[in-house]
């Protein structure tokens, strides 16, 4: 039977009727403006039209659907809520978009384990509303996390603005089913912690989707904190503001976030959100300390103490969960308030070690002004990851080569005070180009090496993470406009 | 990559019998002096196709079976550094690097490695390479968890490096995890970069015994319903000693009252306080036969009072992360059947870490090992000659 033009008609079309037998006649899509909607993920200006999706309900369809793309050596792409922001579940025109977001049953809130058992389409935040009546909340907490799935959090590796303190999704995967590429459905882990042998759960999160599919997560549950402060202070300087960051890290305080927006940010995000933060502040600094009332209470003093030494004019300090959302709204929306005031901007995801985060800012503003290109600066503070947002009029032509030499060089800053070019939102085809920055051809064929012990036929989400000369021709990822699930309102990006 | 510029085979020694490994002596012994060095060492022995094992403090060559077979022993004595950025909570060392002048170095800034090593002397390598954790991995994670980067020489004497020096960083795939807890088997450790943890100012150690499971099994579970937010809650019992709960509290001097109090609460009318802890902290025994326990949390309790009976048990409830020792001499039947006894049920795994003599094959060292034609895999990229510790690491690879 011949497929409709405006159906599959590539490689993956010969498989489509087994497709169906496996997945169901409504678990796979071939209809052309059905497959358009999976175009893209998070990162919005990479595109391709997946070959076929599918939709697989159980571990057992996607084992199917793995095996067959194994056994006719088509490429396919997990995909989970397709928040990334790395285009890590960007479709193979010629291959299989595995899609989990039918598989998103919570199995078990076990609080005796201090664990949740999930499918891999269940979003982040459903876990802590299932856990928290316990008095327990799933603590990675990526700004999209009320529509991100814990399958891609699995692949990314997610972390939040609370990794400082409590980490990353890595340090919070006790077990994972996983189908390997080529089929294969294996337990590693579960509700027992130190499986024996190779970490592979260690090694599978942060793969982007190359090492197979996750299909089932033991997740640690973490106990809910008797109190929560969050202290916004403002200062007349990024430097006195990056002070403080430095002496409350050095005292010893270990708060749970500590976030920082500039000028231009803060300008924004008044602007969008009439978010009030002190006038006059060049820098603001928002600190969260949690944990058991009588710590939090001498660790507020503590902080509000140093903040005063390091410059802050004006420290407002917040405990009830409405004060608290307030002190949050400026931070959180300050990406979407960038896009109002800049037709389109890129953002990065550079790490710089702490100490060096005066230095590389005032490089930041230097390289800001040398271009003429705006730079709004709003970060996790705390553990150095910056996300600078390059400003830029799109219709301008060469608008977008300038800023992404600014881009480029913030990067470059980064690596050369000893950072990473991302810290949470992944590789992906976004900056896989970027890999060599980072790392030498011998740390750049030993990952290879790793990835083709577990996948040697290369099927599984190729092009992804590492340089190939395929990829490496095209231009990173710019953001046009808002996040679409941000403007629905869906979820917040910070 | 060999070094044309250099001399090929630097600081090789022919080996003594103090060198040997069980009871293989190794031809050679190299004490390469650096990274460049260790990379030509391990690049010749895979042009002479040597077996290769590596030796940090020398302190668990018993931990695992000894190598099939051994050509060339690796000390790393000479691969001792610290770069430490206080500033940044970030450390990185030498393999070599002993690990209590690492602990007496970040102490002198108020900070530590938080995973409590599990014995005495050693050193960061081969901490890193057996993958142990202590008491404290309750609140800041195990050793993997800490571990932010790695340089390793690949058995082909390629270096490598992923991870970095930042803590947040999601750039390559994470292959330091394979390496922490590999046994050397996937190549040589030649430095670690860890996240660090501010030394908290105060500490208390609250704890009590238990003439009965379900006694403890209640105060554990109050525990876990309280705020206090311990950094480590340990079970022990054995033939010879009684069900105990410890539970470490750290903090500033006035959050930690109202917190040790919660903790002798949820212990029961009969807890002790103390203000440090006892010496040898987290150490499992020197020797004797020793193995790991990893369970349903849950059930840490019923295995301590279970298997106590039999054997000395200990480790940390919360992660169901446990360790039986027995006493030097202990009978393998013995052995094997307390190893049978706990995986006869679910979910629970047992892996015999050190056992003298060599056990006969007829112990199971391992049980069932999930993933393990993953791991084949994994090797044979690595090292498809299984020269490096072959049949040290878990299942025999």
């Amino acid at each position: 039977m011949s497929l409709a033009e405006n159906e599959t008609a590539t490689a993956p079309a010969a498989l489509v009727p087994e497709l169906r037998a496996i997945c169901g006649e409504d678990g796979v899509l071939t209809d052309h403006s059905q497959r358009r909607t999976y175009e893209n993920d998070g990162l919005a200006h990479h595109r391709e039209v997946p070959g076929v999706v599918v939709l697989p309900t159980s571990a057992e369809q996607v084992a199917a659907v793995v095996r067959l793309c194994h056994e006719r050596g088509v490429p396919f792409v997990p995909r989970g809520a397709g928040t990334g922001l790395s285009a890590g579940a960007l479709p193979h025109a010629e291959g299989v978009l595995l899609v989990t977001s039918r598989m998103r049953r919570i199995l078990e809130i076990d609080v005796a384990n201090e664990c949740a058992v999930v499918e891999p389409g269940v979003a982040n935040l459903d876990i802590t509303r299932a856990a928290a009546p316990h008095g327990y909340y799933y603590a990675p907490d990526p700004s999209s996390q009320q529509v991100c799935s814990v399958g891609g959090n699995v692949a990314e590796n997610s972390g939040g603005a609370h990794c400082l303190k409590y980490g990353f999704t890595v340090n919070h995967v006790r077990g994972l089913d996983v189908v390997t590429p080529s089929g294969e459905l294996v337990r590693l882990g579960g509700k027992a912690a130190d499986a024996p042998g190779y970490d592979l759960i260690g090694a599978f999160v942060g793969s982007e989707g190359t090492l197979g599919v996750a299909t089932r997560v033991v997740v640690n549950l973490t106990r809910t904190p008797e109190k929560t402060v969050t202290l916004l202070s403002a200062f007349e300087s990024m430097d006195a503001g990056g002070g403080a960051v430095s002496s409350i890290i050095g005292e010893g305080v270990l708060p749970s976030a500590i976030e920082m927006m500039d000028a231009l940010a803060i300008e924004a995000a008044e602007a969008a959100v009439a978010c009030d933060y002190p006038a006059g502040a060049a820098a603001v600094l928002i600190v969260e300390l949690d944990g058991p009332a009588a710590e939090v209470d001498a660790q507020v003093e503590q902080v509000e103490a140093l903040c005063a030494a390091a410059g802050s004019f004006e420290t407002r300090t917040a405990s009830g969960a409405e004060e608290r959302a307030l002190v949050w709204k400026g931070r959180k929306s300050a990406f979407a308030a960038v896009g109002r005031i800049s037709p389109a901007y890129i953002v990065q995801d550079g790490v710089v070690p702490r100490t060096a985060l005066s230095e590389v800012l005032r490089r930041i503003t230097e390289l800001s002004a040398d271009s003429g290109i705006r730079v709004a600066n709003v970060f996790h503070a705390g553990d150095g990851n910056l996300h600078p947002l390059v400003l830029f009029d799109d219709t301008e032509p060469g608008a977008w080569d300038r800023a992404e030499e600014v881009s480029a060089k913030i990067l470059d800053l980064c690596v050369e005070h000893g950072g990473s070019i991302t810290g949470e939102h992944g590789v992906g085809v976004d900056k896989a180009c970027k890999m060599p920055r980072m790392y030498g051809p011998d740390d750049l064929e030993t990952f290879d090496l790793f990835r083709r012990s577990l996948d040697p036929e290369g099927t599984a989400n190729p092009d992804k993470l590492l340089p190939t000369p395929r990829l490496c021709g095209e231009q990173p990822g710019v953001r046009r406009d808002v996040h679409p699930l941000v403007a629905s309102g869906q979820a917040t990006q910070f | 990559m060999a070094g044309s510029s250099r001399a090929p085979t630097p600081a090789v020694r022919a080996a003594t019998p103090g060198d040997a490994v069980g009871d293989l002596v190794p031809a050679q012994v190299a004490e390469p002096s650096d990274t460049e060095e260790l990379s030509l060492v391990l690049a010749e022995a895979a042009r002479e196709g040597s077996t290769v094992a590596v030796r940090g403090g020398g302190t668990a060559q018993d931990w695992g079976p000894a190598p099939r077979a051994l050509d060339l022993l690796v000390d790393t004595g000479k691969l001792s550094w610290i770069d430490h950025d206080p500033g940044d909570l970030v450390v990185e060392a030498g393999a070599g690097t002993p690990v209590a002048e690492l602990y007496t170095h970040l102490a002198g800034k108020g900070q530590r490695l938080s995973y409590d090593p599990v014995r005495a002397g050693g050193t960061i390598g081969g901490a890193v390479a057996t993958g142990a954790s202590g008491p404290r991995r309750l609140l800041h994670g195990a050793l993997r968890d800490l571990v932010i980067g790695m340089t390793v020489v690949r058995p082909d004497g390629v270096q490598a490096r992923s991870g970095g020096r930042v803590v947040k960083n999601v750039a390559g795939y994470d292959l330091a995890k394979l390496h922490t807890g590999g046994y050397g088997t996937l190549g040589a450790i030649a430095s670690v970069a860890f996240r660090l943890q501010p030394e908290p100012p105060a500490l208390r150690l609250v704890e009590a015994e238990y003439g009965s499971r379900a006694e403890a099994e209640r105060a554990l579970a109050a525990v876990r319903e309280s705020t206090v937010v311990p950094s480590a809650v340990e079970v022990s019992a054995g033939p010879d000693s009684a069900l105990c709960l410890q539970v470490v509290v750290e903090g500033t001097h006035d959050g930690l009252r109202p917190r040790t109090e919660q903790a002798a609460q949820a212990l029961g009318a009969h807890a002790r306080v103390l203000g440090e802890l006892p010496s040898q902290w987290g150490h499992r025994p020197s020797e004797g036969p020793l193995a790991w326990l990893s369970l349903p949390p849950a059930e840490s309790v019923e295995a301590a009072a279970r298997l106590g009976r039999r054997v000395r048990v200990g480790g940390c409830a919360p992660r169901g992360a446990l360790h039986l020792s027995w006493p030097q001499g202990t009978p393998l039947e013995e052995i094997a059947s307390v190893l049978e006894e706990a995986r006869a049920r679910p979910e629970w795994s047992v892996q015999l870490v050190r056992a003298h003599p060599e056990p006969v094959p007829a112990v199971d060292r391992w049980g069932r090992i999930p993933g393990l034609p993953l791991m084949r895999a994994v090797k044979d990229a690595f090292d498809p000659d299984h020269r490096f510790a072959p049949g040290r690491g878990t299942g025999g690879i």
